[in-house]
């Protein structure tokens, strides 16, 4: 049973890493689904396991991570099992990915032109020539000048907003269905952001591509995203409506999140979130926010919150939802 | 109006390139670093000093402080010019100027010796200044750290025990040991982690509540700006292109370029939506910079004027100072 339109369905995901300081639990039983036409964000801070949770959606966990339980379906399908080799047709295929950091994504050995068309003709039955026009096509696509000269250019000679711009457009080479865009602009100055943030929105509309923005930028989120899944220290805290995360927050994660980010349209008291992100290899038993949670009582102590459902499709792991008051005095 | 603490007049610093081989080393140009820049900032005042990568916001805050020397232009703290007074003053003037004027940088990973104890972070400014006698370092040291929001315990750690947030007060704690007048807080949280970022923010409002301090705080991040500063000076390629008190600056930007900076800033309300100005191309090299208007080839604006005549930084309504031939239009 799917809904319309459903891309990524992700299920009790558990992905550990076995290092020698212990078992590290970057994901811990994390479910989310990522529909066509709803760009989905995945919000949290450094460590709450973002990353790798997408990592693992496409099977390109590192060692010593492993993935250790969980289920992921794309368009249904179920994607465990599936030898190497057909985990490449849905990597690229299906499932495009840019990472955060350009400079380390592209290979400073080869020109881009290379690496678009190596791209291009692993997933199609191209010629080198077809694979070369393709990929000036892309080049033009995502804004680059001089497409043709630039496809003989070194990642080196390019500028870092330029360099994000061809990482983009080798995810879009095996022209997917999905795009996974993991903080696509945090090394970007302002105005290259807003370029680029343009160029991901025009690209959805487009291609009829569907966008899944990792960031812990709230900004970056209210302005791309229809749907927020929040992550915590590896377990989902709460997922809703982007409109609903910023509007009526659930989860005190999520409300004491928005209240530490400064604003540019107002200024207003910031309320930092006290502490620090739990260790992953003993986290904090209970809800593993309780030792920063100004709500915490004894039961967040002792039992794990399960995943409540308070409303239509808006989900929330917290013990005390029902009795907390959220909404910011503004 | 509050008294002059810092004043900078028409500084200017270019980093000359080159071109070399073997033998020979040829000039073949310069980085326009900061160009013809002034300000002032007063006493318990926050100016925050915005723009982009290479714009030459952390130059200003080294030459300030003279970690970088000026090549012209003067730099006036309390009524002396920096530089002179560290070249020729007598010794015991130039400690105490020193004293006055402190730094807290951006990585707090690179900028705390790993082999010293915070103990023997804090307490290294006495040993230089020697303005605390021995007895006291210990209660001095504690107290700094209980001001900076971290605990006595703290003291016989290493760097490599704390968070980035942590060591980020460790290195506030370090700049105030020496009960500086002005600190120079250059991209203080862009390394942090978002939740940690506000607490580093709450404290240098808190510090500047308690002691008066003035702060230059240099950041590519607006919205951080707009919550510690109370003047805001925007950069580009070296200049200054707008300065006002900040709600105005947010509120009424008179430059194209400021316009389009705020405009690219996410607004976390989903609500809230601006319309966004995208400005074409990048930033251009600092080494040739456009002539004219530096900002003429990616302004949305731009006219004949712009390409050839550099506008000056001139006042427009009261306190607010802007380079823009056709400010006007904007107010």
């Amino acid at each position: 049973m799917r809904d319309m339109g459903e891309l990524l369905r992700v299920e009790n995901l558990r992905t550990y890493f076995y290092t020698e300081a212990g078992v590290v639990k970057a994901v811990d039983d994390v479910s989310f689904a990522a529909n066509e036409g709803e760009p989905l964000g995945l919000v949290g801070e450094s460590g709450s396991g973002k990353t790798v949770t997408v990592l693992s959606a496409m099977g390109i966990v590192a060692k010593p991570g492993r993935i250790v339980s969980g289920k992921i379906f794309f368009k249904g399908e179920e994607l465990e099992h599936r030898s190497e080799k057909e985990m490449r047709r849905v990597r690229g295929k299906r499932i495009g990915y840019v990472s955060q950091d350009p400079n380390s994504s592209l290979d400073p050995l080869y020109t881009v032109g290379n690496q678009l068309v190596e791209v291009i003709m692993t997933h199609f039955e191209d010629s080198k020539e077809t694979a070369w026009d393709k990929g000036v096509k892309l080049l033009k696509l995502v804004g680059i000048p001089e497409a043709e000269t630039r496809m003989r250019s070194y990642p080196h000679e390019l500028s870092g907003g330029m360099r994000q711009r061809v990482a983009i457009a080798r995810a879009l080479a095996g022209e997917p269905d999905l795009l996974v865009a993991d903080e696509p602009t945090t090394n970007l100055d302002v105005t290259i952001q807003a370029q680029v943030l343009d160029l991901l929105k025009t690209l959805g509309r487009e291609l009829n591509m569907s966008l899944i923005l990792i960031t812990h930028d709230m900004g970056l989120i209210a302005e791309m995203t229809k749907r927020v899944v929040v992550l915590y220290a590896g377990r989902v805290a709460e997922e809703a409506s982007t409109e609903e995360i910023f509007q009526t927050p659930k989860h005190p994660y999520t409300a004491a999140l928005l209240a530490s980010v400064p604003r540019l349209d107002r200024k207003e008291l910031l309320v930092p979130i006290g502490g620090g992100i739990p260790n992953l290899i003993t986290p904090p038993s209970g809800c593993r926010f309780n030792p920063r949670c100004s709500y915490a009582k004894d039961i967040c102590l002792e039992q794990v919150p399960p995943l409540e459902s308070t409303g239509p499709r808006r989900i929330v792991a917290c013990h005390r939802w029902q009795e907390i008051d959220l909404r910011r005095s503004a | 109006m509050g008294e002059k603490l810092l004043e900078v007049e028409e500084l200017k610093k270019y980093f000359p390139v080159y071109q070399r081989s073997i033998v020979t080393r040829k000039r073949i140009g310069d980085v326009h670093a900061i160009d013809n820049i002034s300000f002032s900032i007063e006493r318990g005042e926050t100016l925050g000093l915005v723009g982009e990568s290479g714009c030459g916001k952390t130059t200003t805050g080294k030459v300030v402080l003279d970690l970088e020397p000026r090549d012209t232009g003067r730099v006036m703290f309390e009524g002396k010019e920096v530089h002179e007074s560290l070249l020729k003053a007598p010794q015991s003037e130039k400690m105490a100027l020193r004293r006055s004027m402190q730094m807290v940088f951006q990585n707090p990973y690179g900028s705390l010796d790993p082999r010293m104890t915070v103990f023997d972070i804090i307490s290294e400014p006495f040993v230089i200044h020697k303005h605390i006698p021995r007895n006291e370092w210990k209660g001095r040291v504690y107290s700094l750290l209980k001001l900076v929001g971290l605990e006595e315990y703290h003291a016989e750690r290493y760097p490599h025990e704390f968070s980035g947030g942590q060591r980020q007060r460790i290195s506030i704690a370090r700049a105030l040991a020496t009960e500086p007048k002005f600190v120079v807080a250059d991209e203080p949280v862009s390394s942090l982690d978002v939740s940690i970022r506000a607490q580093i923010l709450n404290l240098l409002e808190d510090l500047q509540k308690k002691t008066g301090i003035s702060f230059l705080y240099i950041s590519h991040d607006l919205s951080s700006v707009r919550q510690v500063s109370q003047n805001v000076a925007v950069m580009y390629l070296g200049r200054i292109f707008e300065y006002a008190q900040v709600n105005d600056l947010f509120d009424h930007p008179l430059n194209p370029y400021t316009m389009a900076l705020l405009s690219a800033v996410p607004i976390p309300d989903p609500v809230r939506q601006t319309k966004r100005i995208i400005l074409p191309g990048d930033v251009p090299s600092p080494v040739n910079p456009p002539s004219g208007c530096r900002f003429h080839p990616r302004c949305p604006y731009a006219a004949e004027i712009c390409k050839s005549e550099d506008p000056p930084l001139r006042e427009l309504g009261s306190g607010h100072l802007v380079a823009c031939h056709f400010a006007e239009k904007f107010a």
